[in-house]
C-alpha cells in the first residue's frame, strides 16, 4: 500500500510542475499583453491606409504607380533591419518627421510602444495591400456601374457595392497583418530596442531569453504561446472568411 | 416622352455622329453589332460622356457640353437593363430589387413593387441569391430592380441576347407588359429583326455610328434596303391586327385589319385581343388576277406604291392594302414578265404556314393623340 501511494504521490507531483512550468512570469504576460495591443493597434491604424492604397493601386491610373508600388511592397524585400533604421533617423527624437511629431502634437515613437506599432504596421503594410487590392481587381466594376444608375452616388456605392464585395479580402488582410506584426522583430528592436514592458514583444522576449543562461523555459513558453496565438488567429480568419463567402457566393 | 439626342463621340477610329429625336412608348436602336447602338445608350444613361453634343429628355437636359452640363448617372433617375444581369451577389433578390428604391426621393417614387414582382412573376423567387438564379430569371429580376427604383426613362441593351430562345420567348411578354401597362418609355438596343419588330413603337436604325434612318416601326420595317444583307431575308413588313376568330379544329386564329383578314396558324392571343403580325417580305408573292383554289390561305387586294431595287435578282414592291402596307420580294424577271410598276393593282398572296402565331407580339390598340 505504501509504495502505491508513493507512485501516486510522484504522478501528482509531476502533473503539479508542469502547471507550474507553464504558467508564465509577470514579466512574460507583460510581453504578450504587449506584442497584441501592438499588432492590434497596428492592424487597426494601417487599414484605412491599405484600403486607399489598395484601391490606388488597383484602379489607379497615374504618374508613378509604380513607384507607388515599389515603396509600400520595400519592407518585404529589404532586411528588416534596414527597415528599423530608416524609421530611427526619420521617427527618431532628431529624425525630421519625430522631431515635428513631437513638437506639434507631444507624440514621441522612439523607444516607446507607439514606436513599436509603426515599425509592425510598416512591415506589415504590403501583405494588407497585397490581399485587398486581390480582392478590388476582382470585384467587377460592371456592379458599379448598374448601382450608379439605379441611383447611387461613388460613396453609397463603395459603402454599398465594394465594400461588403472586398470584405473576405480586407479580412484576410487584417489577419495577415496582425501575424506579421506578433512576429515582426528586426524592425522593432532596431527602431525602438527591447525594453520590457515598453517595447518587449513576444519575439524579442523570446530572444532576450535565449541570450541569458537558464532561458530556456521562458523562451519555449514563450514559443507555445506563439503557437496557440497564430493557430487562433488563422481559425478565426478561416471562419470569417467562409462565413462572408457564404453570405457572398463568390 | 420626348428624348433628344445630337452627340459626337470618338471611340479610338470609331466615331459616333448621332442625332434624332423619338416620341416613342418603346424606341428601338436598331442595327449591326458595332454600329455604336451601346456607345448611344450609355450616353443617354451617363454611362459614357460624348465628346460633344447634347441629350435632354422631357426637356430636362443630362448633357450639353456647350454649357457644360454633364448629369451623373445616379442623378438622371435613367433606369438601366444591361445584357448581363449585373445582379448583386451579396444581396438577395427582395435587397436587389429594393435596392434602387432608396435612392429616389420620395416625391418622385411612383413604382410599385408589389405590382412589378407580379407583373415579371418573380415572386416565388424573393429570398434568393442571383447565384441560384436561371438566366431568364436572372434578367426578369434586372428588369425589376431597374423599374422599382422609379425610373423616368427605361434603357434596355440587348436585354435577350445572352438568352436561348426558349428564355427569349418567356421574356418578350413580361416586355410588352412594362411597355403597355406601366407606360415607362423605354429605349430597346437590339440587332434582332424579330424582337424590334414586336416590340417597338419607334425605330432609330443605326449604321457604322450614324443614324440611317428613324421613324415608327411599320414604316421603317417597309424600308427594307436598311437591313444588312444576312437580315434581308428577315425583313417585311409589321401590321397591327385584331383577333376576330379562333378556330380550334384547325388551330387557326383569324385577324382583322384594314387590309383585310389574316389566318395564322398557332395564334396564342385571344378573340378581341391586339397582335403585331411580321409578315415577312420572302413569303409574299403577288399576282395580277384573284387566284382561285389555292392552299395559300390570305389573298389581300391592294396597289404597288413603289419598288425597290434589291442586291442581285431580286427587288421589292411595296404594296398598299387598305391603307396597311406589306412589302413582297419577287425577282426582277417576275416584275418584268409581269409588268408589276407602281400604280398597278395586285393580289398579295401569305402562305399562312409562313406566318408564325406564336411570335406575334400583343401591342394596345393604337391611341391617337
Amino acid at each position: 500500500m505504501a509504495h502505491f501511494d508513493q507512485r501516486r504521490y510522484v504522478r501528482q507531483e509531476t502533473r503539479l510542475s508542469l502547471l507550474e512550468w507553464l504558467k508564465l512570469s509577470p514579466d512574460e504576460w507583460i510581453a504578450v499583453r504587449l506584442s497584441i495591443i501592438v499588432a492590434s493597434w497596428a492592424m487597426i491604424a494601417s487599414l484605412p491606409l491599405g484600403i486607399a492604397v489598395a484601391f490606388l493601386l488597383a484602379r489607379g491610373q497615374f504618374w508613378g504607380k509604380s513607384v507607388l508600388n515599389g515603396i509600400v511592397h520595400l519592407p518585404l524585400i529589404l532586411p528588416p533591419v534596414v527597415t528599423g533604421y530608416l524609421l530611427l533617423i526619420t521617427f527618431g527624437r532628431r529624425g525630421p518627421a519625430g522631431a515635428f511629431l513631437e513638437q506639434c502634437c507631444g507624440i514621441v515613437l522612439s523607444f516607446r510602444w507607439t514606436g513599436a506599432v509603426l515599425a509592425c504596421a510598416v512591415m506589415a503594410f504590403p501583405l494588407m495591400v497585397r490581399a485587398i487590392r486581390l480582392s478590388v481587381e476582382a470585384v467587377d466594376q460592371r456592379l458599379e456601374a448598374a448601382a450608379g444608375t439605379l441611383g447611387a452616388s461613388p460613396a453609397w456605392v463603395f459603402a454599398t457595392v465594394t465594400l461588403p464585395l472586398i470584405l473576405p479580402g480586407i479580412i484576410a488582410g487584417m489577419i495577415l497583418c496582425f501575424a506579421k506584426a506578433m512576429g515582426e522583430f528586426g524592425a522593432t528592436i532596431t527602431f525602438v530596442s527591447n525594453i520590457p514592458g515598453e517595447t518587449q514583444t513576444l519575439p524579442s522576449a523570446i530572444y532576450t531569453f535565449t541570450q541569458v543562461p537558464g532561458g530556456d523555459a521562458g523562451a519555449m513558453r514563450l514559443t507555445l504561446v506563439s503557437i496557440a496565438i497564430a493557430m487562433v488567429a488563422l481559425v478565426a480568419s478561416e471562419i470569417m472568411a467562409r462565413r462572408v463567402g457564404q453570405r457572398i457566393e463568390l | 416622352m420626348t428624348l433628344f439626342v445630337d452627340v459626337r463621340h470618338k471611340l479610338g477610329s470609331f466615331e459616333i455622329e448621332a442625332r434624332f429625336e423619338t416620341h416613342g412608348q418603346l424606341t428601338a436602336l436598331f442595327g449591326p453589332s458595332g454600329s455604336g447602338k451601346t456607345s448611344l445608350v450609355n450616353m443617354i444613361g451617363g454611362l459614357l460622356k460624348p465628346t460633344s453634343g447634347r441629350i435632354e429628355a422631357n426637356g430636362q437636359v443630362f448633357v450639353d457640353t456647350k454649357k457644360h452640363i454633364f448629369v451623373p448617372k445616379y442623378r438622371r433617375r435613367i433606369g438601366y437593363v444591361f445584357q448581363d444581369a449585373r445582379l448583386f451577389p451579396h444581396l438577395t433578390v427582395i435587397q436587389n430589387l429594393r435596392y434602387g428604391r432608396w435612392f429616389t426621393p420620395s416625391a418622385e417614387r411612383y413604382a410599385d413593387l408589389d405590382q412589378i414582382v407580379e407583373l415579371l412573376g418573380i415572386g416565388h423567387l424573393m429570398e434568393r441569391r442571383p447565384t441560384a438564379l436561371s438566366g431568364g430569371e436572372k434578367q426578369r429580376v434586372a428588369i425589376g430592380r431597374a423599374l422599382a427604383a422609379s425610373p423616368r426613362l427605361l434603357l434596355m441593351d440587348e436585354p435577350l441576347a445572352s438568352l436561348d430562345e426558349a428564355r427569349k420567348a418567356e421574356i418578350l411578354p413580361y416586355i410588352e407588359r412594362l411597355r403597355d401597362e406601366l407606360k415607362i418609355p423605354v429605349v430597346y438596343v437590339s440587332h434582332s429583326i424579330a424582337e424590334v419588330a414586336r416590340l417597338a413603337s419607334d425605330i432609330v436604325v443605326l449604321d457604322k455610328g450614324k443614324v440611317a434612318a428613324t421613324g415608327p416601326t411599320a414604316d421603317i420595317m417597309l424600308r427594307t434596303e436598311l437591313l444588312s444583307l444576312e437580315d434581308q431575308a428577315e425583313g417585311g413588313a409589321v401590321i397591327d391586327m385584331q383577333v376576330v376568330e379562333k378556330d380550334a379544329r384547325f388551330d387557326i386564329g383569324v385577324l382583322r385589319s384594314a387590309a383585310g383578314e389574316m389566318r395564322v396558324p398557332g395564334l396564342h392571343a385571344a378573340v378581341g385581343d391586339h397582335v403585331r403580325l411580321r409578315v415577312r417580305a420572302r413569303d409574299v408573292m403577288l399576282a395580277l388576277e384573284k387566284p382561285n383554289r389555292i392552299s395559300g390561305l390570305n389573298v389581300l387586294s391592294g396597289r404597288v406604291v413603289s419598288m425597290e431595287r434589291m442586291q442581285g435578282a431580286h427587288v421589292d414592291a411595296i404594296v398598299d392594302c387598305g391603307g396597311e402596307m406589306l412589302v413582297a420580294r419577287i425577282t426582277r424577271l417576275s416584275a418584268e414578265t409581269l409588268s408589276i410598276r407602281p400604280g398597278i393593282q395586285v393580289f398579295a398572296i401569305v402562305k399562312s404556314v409562313s406566318l408564325d402565331g406564336s411570335a406575334a407580339g400583343f401591342v394596345r390598340p393604337r391611341v391617337e393623340t
